[in-house]
């Protein structure tokens, strides 16, 4: 009975080795991260390995923490990410001797939205700032009607969040009343659906089922974002491990160019001026 | 010959045999990972200031991790869901068992079977879509998205599990017991209620927790239904936020090896001891429940 167990869990273990082994000898890059970026870099590796046929990109969703990770593992080429490295991160890759490189690939405003009901046209960053602090919990503090106002956010660790909170909330804690949401896409649509409700999206998730407010009298669209008068504003970035090489730099730069730019429009966000 | 037919047997057993032992792998490896990764957050802050905690603000400048308002959010809309679900399934299962004619029986046990089958991001999905805006309207919240929300299909989820043990439970009652009572001139509801259901009670105890155990870690509805404030609950009628549901949210972006990650692995090592003595409860009240039928 020995010697049989024994032989079973040494097939099993040299199984399971043979594997990994196997895999190794093709050379896959792996773009992994942002989930905000997630579509452009999706969609711009579409149209590369048409134009590359030899050319094997994996794109992969997971967060920006979770690319940037990645990245000092060693374990991706690309790491997406809507914000730039924290000061953690970048002890981290110094410990693991890793240089990450910053390369900004687009740009994406963020927007106030409000139900289309809501009469109220535009707040001031500060404005903004005590809605989301829980200052002012009733839209008739701002000149709109008697209603509670129901603050939507996202939850702190994505890079969306981290923006408003620098740009708007300047560091102060978000009322615990707010309501976390997962994505861009469910604060629309709770923003849709709730009449007293507030949120803030990507450019690309502004629709007619929402209305985006000015804030500090500056419309968010495009133009707004490019010129740098709209003040809710980010970059996105791509991070290499030391300067990219071979194919990597090869989608960098399709993703900088004339038709991959078209892409990140196409995808709603703003091409590098 | 015999040599031959010897050693067949001796590989299946051995087969069955790791396949065995790989659960019993399988959870102590989740158990180790759980723990490595969740204690290296008690290097910053102490047990007392995480488990009592008011505030869940992981990323702000100093980090505040205090699990109370997701482990209350988590236990408020379990009892929700158990409000609604345990008086439910008992009365379907009374019903399927005691009273129903055959054929209506086949058929109600395969509806609530049915049940089990719809994945839980669907009713996530029906919640956002449907039950949240209805309920918004209904009772004039700002919010439909509310723990009573969350409560009513988690209550959804737990009654199958529910009504199909508590079921075998009362199925399980010897005919005995309830000869004896008729005989000595109960009726059929007396009999039903002081005898039948008394005498599984084990069973359904059983049920009743591992139906909690499903609510306790369900992730795609409460993520999707509650709110997601973590804020101390207290009303039904207020968002709140689970402690699955912060874990599936915050995961994602965090940065892999900062507190905030350590936070998570935390609180999920909590989930883990609750969800794990639900079911060893659940287990004993099982064992206690066979012998007695026995």
């Amino acid at each position: 009975m020995k010697r049989t167990t024994l032989t079973l869990i040494l097939a099993g273990i040299i199984f399971t080795l043979i594997i990994p082994i196997s895999q190794a000898g093709e050379k896959q890059i792996v773009v992994q991260g942002s989930t905000t970026v997630l579509p452009i870099a999706q969609a711009a590796a579409e149209v590369f390995m048409q134009n590359n046929p030899q050319a094997d990109l994996s794109i992969r969703g997971g967060g920006s923490g979770n690319g940037i990770a990645s990245l000092i593992d060693g374990t991706c080429d690309i790491a997406d990410s809507s914000r730039p490295m924290k000061d953690k991160e970048i002890l981290l890759c110094q410990e693991k001797g890793v240089s990450p490189v910053p390369h900004i690939i687009a740009m994406d405003g963020i927007a106030v939205i409000v139900h289309p009901s809501n009469l109220i046209q535009g707040l001031t960053t500060e404005q903004i700032k005590d809605i989301y602090i829980g200052k002012i919990t009733n839209w008739k503090e701002l000149g709109g009607e008697d209603q509670k106002i129901v603050v939507v956010s996202r939850d702190s660790s994505s890079g969306t969040y981290e923006i408003f909170e620098t740009i708007v909330l300047q560091g102060k804690k978000v009322t615990p009343e707010s309501l976390s949401q997962t994505s861009n896409q469910t604060v629309a649509t709770i923003i849709s659906t709730t009449k007293g409700a507030i949120g803030y999206v990507g450019l690309g998730y502004i629709s007619s089922n929402v209305k985006a407010l000015q804030v500090n009298e500056v419309i968010p669209e495009k133009a707004m974002v490019i010129n740098g008068t709209y003040p809710i504003s980010r970059s996105l970035f791509m991070y290499t491990n030391g300067a990219p090489q071979g194919i990597t730099i090869d989608f960098i730069k399709f993703i900088w160019s004339q038709e991959g730019q078209k892409i990140v429009e196409e995808q709603g966000f703003i091409p590098l001026p | 010959m015999k040599g031959k037919q010897h050693l067949k047997e001796k590989i299946i057993k051995n087969i069955f045999f790791l396949s065995s032992l790989t659960s019993i792998f399988f959870l102590l490896g989740i158990s180790f990972i759980l723990f490595k990764e969740g204690l290296p957050l008690f290097r910053e802050i102490d047990l007392k200031s995480f488990l009592w905690g008011k505030s869940w603000y992981p990323t702000y400048n100093p980090p505040e991790f205090g699990l109370l308002p997701l482990i209350l959010g988590t236990l408020w809309v379990t009892l929700g869901a158990l409000i609604i679900a345990v008086p439910l399934g008992i009365s379907a299962a009374i019903y399927i068992s005691e009273l129903a004619p055959p054929k209506i029986k086949d058929y109600l046990k395969l509806a609530i079977e049915m049940l089990t089958s719809i994945p839980s991001v669907i009713y996530g999905f029906l919640g956002i879509v449907v039950l949240g805006p209805w309920l918004q309207n209904l009772l004039n919240l700002s919010i439909g998205l509310c723990s009573l929300t969350a409560s009513l299909l988690l209550a959804l989820m737990a009654i199958p599990t529910i009504a199909s043990i508590s079921e075998e439970a009362l199925f399980s009652v010897p005919k005995d017991y309830k000869e004896a009572s008729y005989a000595l001139g109960a009726t059929k509801w007396e009999t039903i209620a002081q005898v039948t259901v008394p005498a599984a009670f084990s069973g359904i105890n059983t049920a009743v927790l591992l139906g909690m155990g499903r609510v306790i870690g369900e992730t795609m509805t409460v993520l999707m239904v509650a709110g997601g404030a973590a804020i101390i609950p207290h009303s039904f009628l207020q968002p709140v936020r689970t402690i699955t549901a912060t874990i599936a949210l915050e995961m994602g972006e965090t940065v892999v090896g900062s507190n905030h990650y350590y936070a998570l692995f935390a609180i999920a090592c909590v989930l883990f001891i609750i969800s794990l003595t639900l079911n060893l409860s659940a287990d004993y009240f099982l064992n206690k429940f066979r012998r007695i039928s026995r």
